[in-house]
Parts: C-alpha cells; structure tokens; sequence
C-alpha cells in the first residue's frame, strides 16, 4: 500500500506506518539483516543506529487483542505450561513466539497461525528487554531468549525507591547501554556507528516532542482530543520513535487538533456533549476498547487525562548517556509512591478531570497494585471521585462490561453530585 | 547429649512462634529487631548492628480479611498473608522493615507499608551477568544506603569489621545448613520433610550463629546412629516455600522424602556463600550477582533446570516437585521451560500449588498421592 503522505490524514499515516513497519521487519530479515523484539519502553535508539529491524511484542499483542484475535495465542501459551495468571501480553506473545517457532522447524504454517487475525512479523534474531514499566518483561525477555537460543540484551532500570533519580542509578543504566553498544558490535561484527546513533536520538526527541504537543490537546476545555485515540496513536511512539514515521504523524495529528478546537469541534462533537471529563489510569482494555469507549461516552465523560502514554515522554540530551539513562528510568510507575502518586496528580489536574476511571488490570501487578493509593492521593487534593473495575489488556475472559457500565454510570452520578 | 527429637523440637518452637524468638532475643541483647521481607536482603548489614534479623514470611492458614481492603485476589499469598499481619500490628515491635523489590508485587508492597515501623527500600541490580561490574558497584551502593539508613534508625554505627565478622558468621551457618540438608537427605529414615523445613526456617528467627551451634548439635546427634534405610522415594522440590506443614505431612505420608530443595525461604539462602573481599559490602554485592537458579535473579541463561536435574542425580532423586506459590508469575514464567528441560533429561515431575492460608489440601493430596503411585 502507497499513500501520499503529504496529502494523508494522521489516521492513514498510523494505518500506513504501522504496516510498513511490519513490512520492513519482513524485508530485513529476508535480506539477512537482523530482526529485534524489543520491550516497549526499551531504549530503540542503540539497534536502530546499528541498523536492525524492530518489532514490538506489546503492541502486536495489544493488536492481536483489539482484532480479537488474543485468546488461540493464549491458548499456545498455556498449551506450553504458562500460568493463565502470567500478563497477558506475555502470554498472547509467548503463545505466537510458539508458532512461528513451530513454522520456523517444520515449513508449515500451523493453522493458527495461517487463520489468525494477529499481524504477522518475523521472529527475532535477538531481544531487547528493560524493566522500566515491569520487572515482568525481564521474566518474558529471558524465555523469548531461552526458547530462540538469541542474545538478550538486558537494561535494568533499577525501581527508583526515592526521587529524584539517584547518581548511582543513572551511572549503572549509562554503563549498561556501554555494555549493550559491546553486544551490539559482537552480535553484528560491526563497529558501533555513533554518528547515526545521535541522528537517531534527535529523532526520538522530536517524536517525544510531537507525542507530548498532542496529549496537550486534552488539556483545553472543551477537548478536541478524544483520549481513546492516544491509545491507538499510541503504537507509532512505541515502535517507530527512533524513526521519522512518528514525528510526521503526530505533528499532522497535532494540526488537525488544532483545526478541530479552532472549528469548534471536540471530541464528542459540540462543546455541550463533553458532560464529565475523567482521567483513565492503566493500560486499555484492547479487547473491549469499543465498549469501554462507549461507556464513557454514553454518560458524556470524555476521557482528557491518562498517565499511560506519558511513559514515552523519554525527553533527554541527545550524545549525554546519563541524561538518556534518567529520561528512561524516570518512568513514573518506576518511581515511589510519593513521586508516583504525585506525577499521576499532575495528570488528573492538567487534563481538568473530574472524576477517575482505574483499570484494575489483571495482567499488570505494577500499575494495579497502587491504582487506590494514587487516586486517594488525587481524592484528598482535588475532591474528585473515583470507580475501579476488573480487567485486561489482552485476556479476554477477564473483563465483564456490566460491571464496567455499572461502574461508570456510578461515577457519572458522583460527578453530577460534585458539581 | 540430647536427642534428635528434642533438638528438633526447640527448633519447631522457634519456627512457630517468631514473636518469643524476638522477645528472647531483646531480653537477652536489650536490643531490638529488624524485619526483612523476602528475598535475599544482605542481612549480614543487619546482624552487624547487633539487632535481630527477623524473616517475614506471612503466616501458615492464616485467614485473609483486612488485607484485602489494599490487595487484590492476584497478588501472591505470602504478600497476603504479610499484608494482613502488618494491619493487624503484628510487626509493630520491629525496630525497621527492609524491603527488597524484585518483582512487581514487591515494588508496591515496599510502598504501602501500613505498620508502625520505619521502612528501607532497596533495588537488587538485575543485569548480573553481562554488566557484572556495573551491577556490582550499584549494588554496593544500594547496601550502603541500607546500612546507613539503619545506623540512623537504630542510632548505630555498623563498621566494616562488625559485617566481615557477620559475613564470616552467616558463611559458617551457610556451611552448617548445607550439611544438614544433606544428612537429612541421608537419614531420610530419621528427618521428616516437615522437621526439615522447621530446622531450616528457624534460621529466619535466630542470630546465625546460635541457629548454627543448634543445627551442629542435631547434626551430631542425628549421626550417633547409622542411617536407617530408607524404603520411600526420594524428591527435590523448587519453589518459593512449601508451607504450611500439611503440605509436608502429605510428602511423609505418601513416602516422599525431601532429599535437596531449591526453595527461595531454604536453599537459595544458604546454596552458596559471599565471597571473600577487603570491602564487605562489596562482598555482599558480588554475592548477589554470581547468585544463580532464582526466578528473582534475572539470567537470560536460566541455568535453574539444569540446576535441578543436576541436584536429581547427585541425590539419587525419583523426580522433581514444582511447588508453585500461587500468583507468583516470576516463579510461573520458569515452568515452561523446567518442564521442556526435564522431559529431554527425562526427570519426572509434578506441579502443585502453594496457597499459604490453605486450611484444605484434598487437590494437593490426590495429586501427590497419585505421582508417589506413579513413582
């Protein structure tokens, strides 16, 4: 598929790029160039210079979910021995690793595979894993590694107990990128090309730069930006920050905001449609985005704020190592509860939400696990109300939309009784 | 000398009732405790300062309420079980609580800390194989930071000599730990899985160095007498613990004999000793990083399957028992692979699930019972 870019929307773009990017993958490794899987907040900018194709598992598996095309994947997984409490993602990855594995040995598609709705990407001559957002992608990381026989380069982003990020911790991360440029030379037999290595980390900070300008979209009142879309926009910041694919969408994104809030037109259409505005904390329900969309949008509670996509607002130095290491630990569920639950304040505050919405993610211990103590700590400084529900972000049999609408007609109520 | 069974029997107590073990202690010392979560703090930092380090490891059939308030169903049954003690006040006498973060469950545990004693964070490095020595200076400052906060918490000093002499302490106990896993390996006759687990928990309780004179001595009584034969099979068994009792009374009761462990509460505390170095915290660090088989010890080799096929023909074992704690996924994400490792090294094996607050067992029961039949 061509388009023309200049005359694309933001929409095409997403469409366009991302499958591109799966093409690419697929070119490279049919030219015997080297495939990465690579965690999602993972730093790209040391393979993309050393000119190795990405794939992203967390966004191919939160893909495989909203095509709901997750629960075969699954189904491998546990097939394989995994725990159906293990993240979800993990599983619909692990599960797909299986059957290109099984495709790989044998030169038959497995049926799954043929059928499945899940996009279709080349296995990984190595992984890139850093515990920035979950010490669960070292685990998954270790047996992608263990499975495929594969180098894994590993960065640890030590859990930052107090803030600011101390000087030790940004030294240990600045010594492990040294260590993975090493890798990266034995793994390719080439020397490692910093040149390209800056270009690609000024690339990233445009991109951050441009992800960042559109999330303030939401902060106008009322919004022309529907939150739900950062989800799906979501996928370029992941997997093609380290390239111009990125930056060109979401400043086309950014203009066409800007178009609509000067129109008139915001997310639910006419200003009087945006009823309530809520922040959302977690990861999407990607096999139930439609309805957990519409539920919000049924009782007129337009999603402004989220903390989940500033995980890639990775603004740093480009050429100062340390500068990089603190942008990719300074990640905020990597942080203690007080930075933590105030990072997720600045959020709610600067979105104007009136009430929270917190998905309490099976799959997702970090992000679930203090959901309450944040939104008490925004309760207690703002006032505003706050309903939690069941879900995941790729199992499907976790969620149940009853309760999700039950929940969020409740909080629309307690926003009507704030006012 | 006194006998296998009454040695055996001070060491139950001490495993079953933390809170004198404390009491004791303070009585004896006139100083206090420190709790440590699990896992692998360096608590030779602690033993240093003369406080007591105490292993908080939740509690057997220990009913969930409270906890439930801070907690969802997923989080694992040990961080239940301690939840609801700390919201009961049970940990109220310690002096500090040190908290390690190795998986994601413990990250937010160490920052919802609800009783009354002042907490210590500290991050285990986890790039401990191809960054080793960027790991270890990370880690050696992590423990400084818990050794100095401890000092001004408890209004210490802890010098360098006070912890090369904890650490060549715990290297005794270590030793004395390893031994006894063995002898019971080999008088299986004599020590009954849930003895075993008793001797070796109540070094959780204890200042190293008593735990060890009293192991010393059940060691010395237990090889008064020639090794009885042993009829039963014999089992390792991996996991985070294997608790409560029940579950170990359904070994005995099945002839299923405990004969090498590779449990995060046993073995992998005592598996291999800190090595030798002019600057103790450093010791401690390196430890850390050449620590190997724990799910909670990232290694992009995974040496745990081998590990434990290798502790099968050393012992002589009929199988491996993954006793996998419930809604531990770091534990869970090493199953796949054991399973594929055992069955090309054809080792036999079964999974059961560790539920601390249990009070039924008829699944673990069936499951063992019809794996001892099989065996």
């Amino acid at each position: 598929m061509e388009i023309n870019i200049n005359e694309a929307s933001s929409k095409e773009c997403l469409a366009y790029f991302q499958a591109k990017l799966d093409e690419e993958a697929w070119e490279a490794k049919k030219a015997g160039k080297l495939v990465c899987w690579s965690a999602s907040v993972a730093p790209p900018e040391f393979c993309v210079a050393m000119d190795i194709a990405m794939v992203y598992p967390e966004t191919h598996a939160a893909g495989a979910g909203a095509r709901k095309a997750s629960q075969d994947l699954l189904d491998v997984a546990h097939s394989k021995g995994y725990n159906i409490d293990i993240c979800s993602y993990a599983r619909t990855n692990l599960g797909y690793m299986e059957l290109l594995k099984q495709e790989a040995m044998t030169g038959e598609k497995p049926e799954k595979l043929a059928t499945s709705k899940a996009a279709y990407v080349p296995l990984p001559d190595l992984v890139i894993t850093c515990n920035n957002i979950c010490n669960t992608l070292l685990k998954w990381y270790e047996n992608l590694a263990k499975e495929l026989n594969i180098p894994c380069i590993i960065i640890d982003v030590p859990f930052n107990h107090t803030m600011p990020v101390a000087r030790h911790n940004k030294e240990y991360i600045a010594d492990q990128y040294r260590a993975a440029i090493k890798q990266l030379e034995d793994i390719t037999g080439r020397a490692f090309d910093y040149d390209k290595f800056l270009k690609v980390q000024e690339q990233v900070q445009r991109s951050v730069y441009w992800w960042n300008k559109v999330a303030t979209y939401a902060f106008r009142k009322p919004s022309p930006l529907n939150g739900f879309d950062l989800f799906n926009y979501m996928a370029l910041i992941v997997c093609a920050r380290a390239r111009d694919y990125a930056e060109i969408t979401f400043h086309k994104f950014a203009d066409e905001l800007e178009a609509k809030d000067a129109a008139g037109q915001y997310a639910f259409g006419a200003a009087e449609n945006e009823k309530h505005r809520v922040t959302w904390e977690g990861i999407a329900v990607w096999t139930y985005l439609g309805a957990t969309f519409k539920g919000l949008k049924n009782v007129g509670s337009v999603m402004t704020g989220s903390a989940y996509p500033g995980l890639w607002s990775l603004v740093y130095t480009p050429g100062d190592l340390e500068s990089m290491a603190e942008a990719y630990t300074n990640v905020y569920i990597n942080t203690c509860g007080s930075n933590r639950y105030e990072e997720f304040y600045k959020v709610v505050s600067n979105s104007k939400s009136d009430g929270m919405v917190l998905h309490l993610n099976r799959s997702c211990k970090l992000m679930g696990l203090l959901n309450n103590e944040g939104a008490e700590y925004v309760n207690a400084k703002m006032g505003i109300p706050f309903v939690s529900f069941d879900g995941d972000q790729t199992d499907p049999n976790v969620f149940s939309q009853a309760q999700y609408e039950t929940r969020v007609q409740a909080l629309s109520e307690m926003m009507d009784n704030n006012k | 000398m006194r006998t296998v069974e009454e040695i055996i029997a001070e060491l139950k107590a001490i495993a079953d009732d933390p809170k004198k073990a404390m009491e004791d202690y303070k009585k004896e010392t006139g100083k206090g405790a420190v709790g440590i979560m699990p896992v692998y703090c360096p608590e030779e930092i602690v033993h240093a300062s003369g406080y007591l380090p105490m292993g908080m490891w939740g509690a057997q059939k220990k009913a969930i309420s409270k906890a439930r308030t801070y907690l969802p169903p997923f989080a694992c049954s040990v961080m239940q079980s301690v939840m609801e003690l700390q919201l009961e006040g049970v940990y109220d006498d310690l002096d500090a609580v040190i908290f390690s973060v190795p998986c994601d469950t413990l990250k937010c545990m160490s920052q919802k800390w609800h009783g009354k004693a002042p907490v210590i964070t500290f991050t285990h490095p986890q790039n401990r194989k191809i960054a080793k020595d960027a790991a270890n200076v990370f880690a050696r400052e992590e423990f400084k930071i818990v050794k100095e906060k401890l000092e001004d918490i408890l209004d210490v000093r802890i010098s360098n000599k006070a912890i090369k002499n904890s650490i060549a302490i715990y290297n005794e106990n270590r030793a004395v730990c390893r031994e006894f896993s063995d002898l019971a390996a080999e008088y299986a006759a004599v020590i009954k899985p849930s003895d075993r687990h008793a001797v070796l928990k109540a070094r959780w309780f204890m200042e190293k160095s008593k735990h060890t004179a009293l192991v010393k001595e059940l060691i010395e009584s237990v090889k008064a007498n020639p090794a009885p034969e042993y009829k039963g099979k014999k089992v390792v068994v991996t996991g985070i613990l294997v608790e409560p009792y029940d579950v170990l009374d359904i070994f005995a009761e099945n002839g299923l004999a405990i004969v090498a462990d590779d449990l995060a509460q046993e073995t992998r505390n005592f598996r291999q000793d800190v090595p030798e170095d002019d600057d103790p915290l450093m010791a401690l660090a390196k430890a850390w990083n050449e620590f190997d088989g724990c799910s909670l010890a990232t290694d992009a080799n995974k040496p745990k399957g081998q590990m434990l096929i290798d502790a099968v023909n050393k012992y002589g074992a009929d199988a491996v028992i993954v006793c996998m704690m419930k809604f531990c996924d770091p534990e869970e994400f090493d199953y796949p692979i054991l399973i594929q490792e055992f069955e090309a090294a054809g080792v036999r094996n079964l999974q059961i699930e560790i539920d601390q607050e249990s009070t039924a067992f008829e699944q673990v029961k069936t499951r063992i019972q019809t794996f001892a039949e099989i065996l």
